[in-house]
């Protein structure tokens, strides 16, 4: 199914190619209709193609084997921003839920902090490294990076799992409550389980927060090895538009292999589950 | 170490992925070394910090010349050298105290300083500026009084005053010029978007002439162009300049560690002058995509920004100091506001550092003025590969 879709994008992508203006087109005198032409919307083939040439003449390193340490180097700092971001995510969500006080106090900072541009704590961020130092180990470039994955990850996780533990009927909570068990055993035998479906959405929109939190921050402060940081490497070969695309398609490849994973762990958390307790 | 050769299946490709990451780690055990080059051993070797403006490139070249050569560690400098990206802002890193020292272009750095960044240029590398306005041949386009009523592109982010300055020496309202926000690269003036491209001698010049013209099937040729260059027009600003924190600079260790380091550095640039082809490859095998021919055009073209030059490479002539700092005064861009508001600082640059520097190198033998310099002839191949 995964790859007739590609097979699909590649097929419109190519129809715009054939059916669309070389130069551009305007509706209604909005200049809409991107360009078709070959400089700047290249065969899907030529891509394809490129990533099986040498970098340059001089080496025998192939842009495939390039765009995949870069993805490999990116999926590394992905994993830890997604990691970082899960445990945040959980411990403030069992927080709110533990105290209506923390979740007043706390849930409004949370939203807030979503609207702080990527792009400027990256570079801010960034002056960590070499600067602060938590107990003699000196705070990496490359932490930056995964901390901005982090940071958009916990939010959504945070906040479906907190309605997640919040979801099991009264009447549950009650049982629970007249064996007087204690809260840490309504929360994970209760709480937790009830959670499940919440939190398995919440997982797929932290998977595409890290990614894209990691792969802009590589952009905005330029860590070497990662696939943002290949994506400006080739947007400055303006004049090769095949090799600027082998680089995204990297990123995709990144977005991709998250999605698996996520999708992994949905098929694990919820065998058990019959169709109609989604709610 | 790079030339692994690499075939076969992707799963095979991913698995080498492992090892060509685990070899390149092996790079950084250099550092520790305490025997210069020159024979004579070093007391102490200092961690120096320099933030460029942007990726690894010609640009840069003597900087990695001089780290190539060994020239900084026979100054017992262990230094790092920090690449530029989309949101670092070289002075601001400097005067953050990330970095030991900076290169900036000099308004832009002024800018910074006259908001209270006690940033200091010690050389200014690039004694011309490189900026240049191209368009079409058939555009009409042939100086800045033409551009009234064109598409003119610029980069802007303080990239853009020279255009400005420009059209104001030229007794044009820039309001009468359609100004267009350009990209970094040429690819509006090729598909007719802009009339006239914002564009450096050794970077974006040398990507039209990469490029096919799709009239002729081969390779545009400088003919098939109109270049403006801002330094001919009069209206040059001084560019790439070595900037160091100024507060740090009363420290006698620091301003020893600056001419040493300015001295290294300003060696590496020579060593660029006389091996085009050798600072090229350097910088190419650190970053492979741009291409060979490409660096080794931006290396020429570097090389024609500081050499021949008159007062010894790095020395900061005070009549194209003020030239810049005047401009940077005067020019009003579209929101009526300039560079500067008022004239730089007496401490805004000091020729001490580098006057040091310069004694160091005559020791070496190195020479600093290039009097018999002459370019080298590039080819541009498509790409720039």
């Amino acid at each position: 199914m995964f790859v007739l879709s590609m097979a699909l994008v590649a097929t419109l992508w190519e129809a715009y190619k054939w059916l669309g203006p070389k130069n551009g087109g305007e509706i209604f005198g909005w200049k809409v209709l991107p360009r078709s032409k070959d400089s700047l919307m290249p065969h899907v083939s030529d891509v394809l193609s490129r990533l099986t040439d040498p970098i340059n003449p001089q080496t025998d390193e192939l842009v495939l084997t390039g765009v995949l340490k870069a993805v490999w180097y990116s999926f590394q700092l992905v994993l830890v921003g997604f990691g970082l971001g899960l445990a945040a995510g959980l411990l403030l969500a069992v927080l709110m839920t533990r105290f209506r006080l923390a979740e007043r106090a706390i849930l409004p900072y949370l939203v807030v902090s979503q609207t702080v541009p990527l792009i400027a704590l990256a570079p801010l961020l960034s002056t960590w490294s070499g600067k602060v130092e938590i107990a003699g180990w000196e705070w990496p470039q490359w932490l930056t990076a995964a901390m901005l994955g982090a940071f958009l990850t916990f939010f959504p996780i945070a906040v479906g799992t907190l309605r997640g533990l919040k979801s099991p009927p009264p009447a549950a909570l009650e049982l629970m409550d007249s064996f007087a068990a204690p809260w840490r055993s309504t929360l994970f035998k209760l709480r937790f389980p009830a959670a499940v479906p919440f939190i398995v959405p919440a997982l797929k929109l932290g998977a595409a927060g890290s990614v894209i939190g990691v792969v802009v921050s590589e952009i905005s402060i330029g860590l070497r090895g990662g696939i943002g940081r290949l994506v400006i490497e080739n947007m400055r070969k303006s004049n090769d538009p095949p090799i600027v695309y082998t680089a995204v398609l990297g990123a995709a490849l990144l977005g991709l292999a998250m999605a698996a994973l996520v999708a992994l762990a949905d098929a694990l958390f919820m065998r058990n589950r019959p169709k109609e307790a989604v709610a | 170490m790079r030339n692994h050769r690499i075939k076969g299946a992707v799963a095979a490709a991913v698995a080498l992925s492992f090892v060509v990451a685990a070899c390149g780690d092996d790079e950084g055990g250099t550092a520790a070394t305490t025997t210069a080059a020159g024979g004579t051993t070093c007391a102490e070797v200092t961690p120096v910090k320099l933030q460029l403006q942007w990726l690894t490139q010609a640009q840069f070249g003597g900087y990695y010349a001089a780290v190539d050569q060994g020239y900084y560690e026979a100054q017992c400098l262990d230094v790092t050298i920090l690449e530029g990206a989309v949101d670092i802002t070289p002075q601001t890193v400097l005067a953050n105290g990330e970095a030991d020292f900076a290169i900036a272009w000099v308004p832009k750095a002024l800018a910074s300083r006259e908001a209270g960044a006690d940033i200091v240029d010690i050389a200014q590398v690039f004694q011309r500026s490189g900026t240049l306005q191209v368009s079409f041949a058939d555009s009409g386009i042939t100086s800045p009084s033409d551009f009234a009523g064109k598409n003119i592109g610029n980069w802007g982010f303080g990239n853009e005053f020279e255009v400005f300055a420009a059209m104001t020496k030229a007794g044009i309202d820039p309001a009468s010029v359609n100004n267009v926000a350009q990209q970094f690269d040429m690819v509006g003036l090729l598909e007719g978007d802009i009339d006239a491209a914002e564009a450096m001698t050794y970077n974006e010049y040398a990507q039209v002439l990469e490029a096919i013209n799709p009239e002729t099937g081969e390779l545009y040729t400088p003919e098939d162009f109109n270049v403006i260059s801002y330094e001919e027009e009069g209206v040059g600003m001084l560019q790439d300049a070595i900037w160091a924190d100024g507060t740090r600079l009363s420290d006698p260790a620091y301003k020893d560690v600056a001419v040493r380091f300015v001295a290294a550095s300003l060696q590496g640039w020579s060593y660029c002058r006389d091996n085009v082809d050798a600072c090229a490859k350097i910088v190419s095998d650190l970053s492979p995509i741009l291409g060979l021919t490409h660096q080794t055009w931006q290396m020429n073209e570097i090389n024609k920004l500081i050499w021949p030059a008159e007062g010894g490479v790095g020395f900061i002539d005070k009549a194209a100091w003020d030239r810049t700092a005047q401009l940077s005064q005067e020019t009003k861009n579209l929101e009526g506001s300039t560079v500067l508001t008022k004239a730089p600082d007496e401490g805004a640059y000091t020729n001490d550092i580098v006057t040091a520097a310069h004694a160091l190198l005559k020791e070496l033998g190195v020479d600093i003025n290039g009097a018999s310099y002459a370019p080298i002839e590039v080819t541009l191949t498509e790409g720039g590969v």
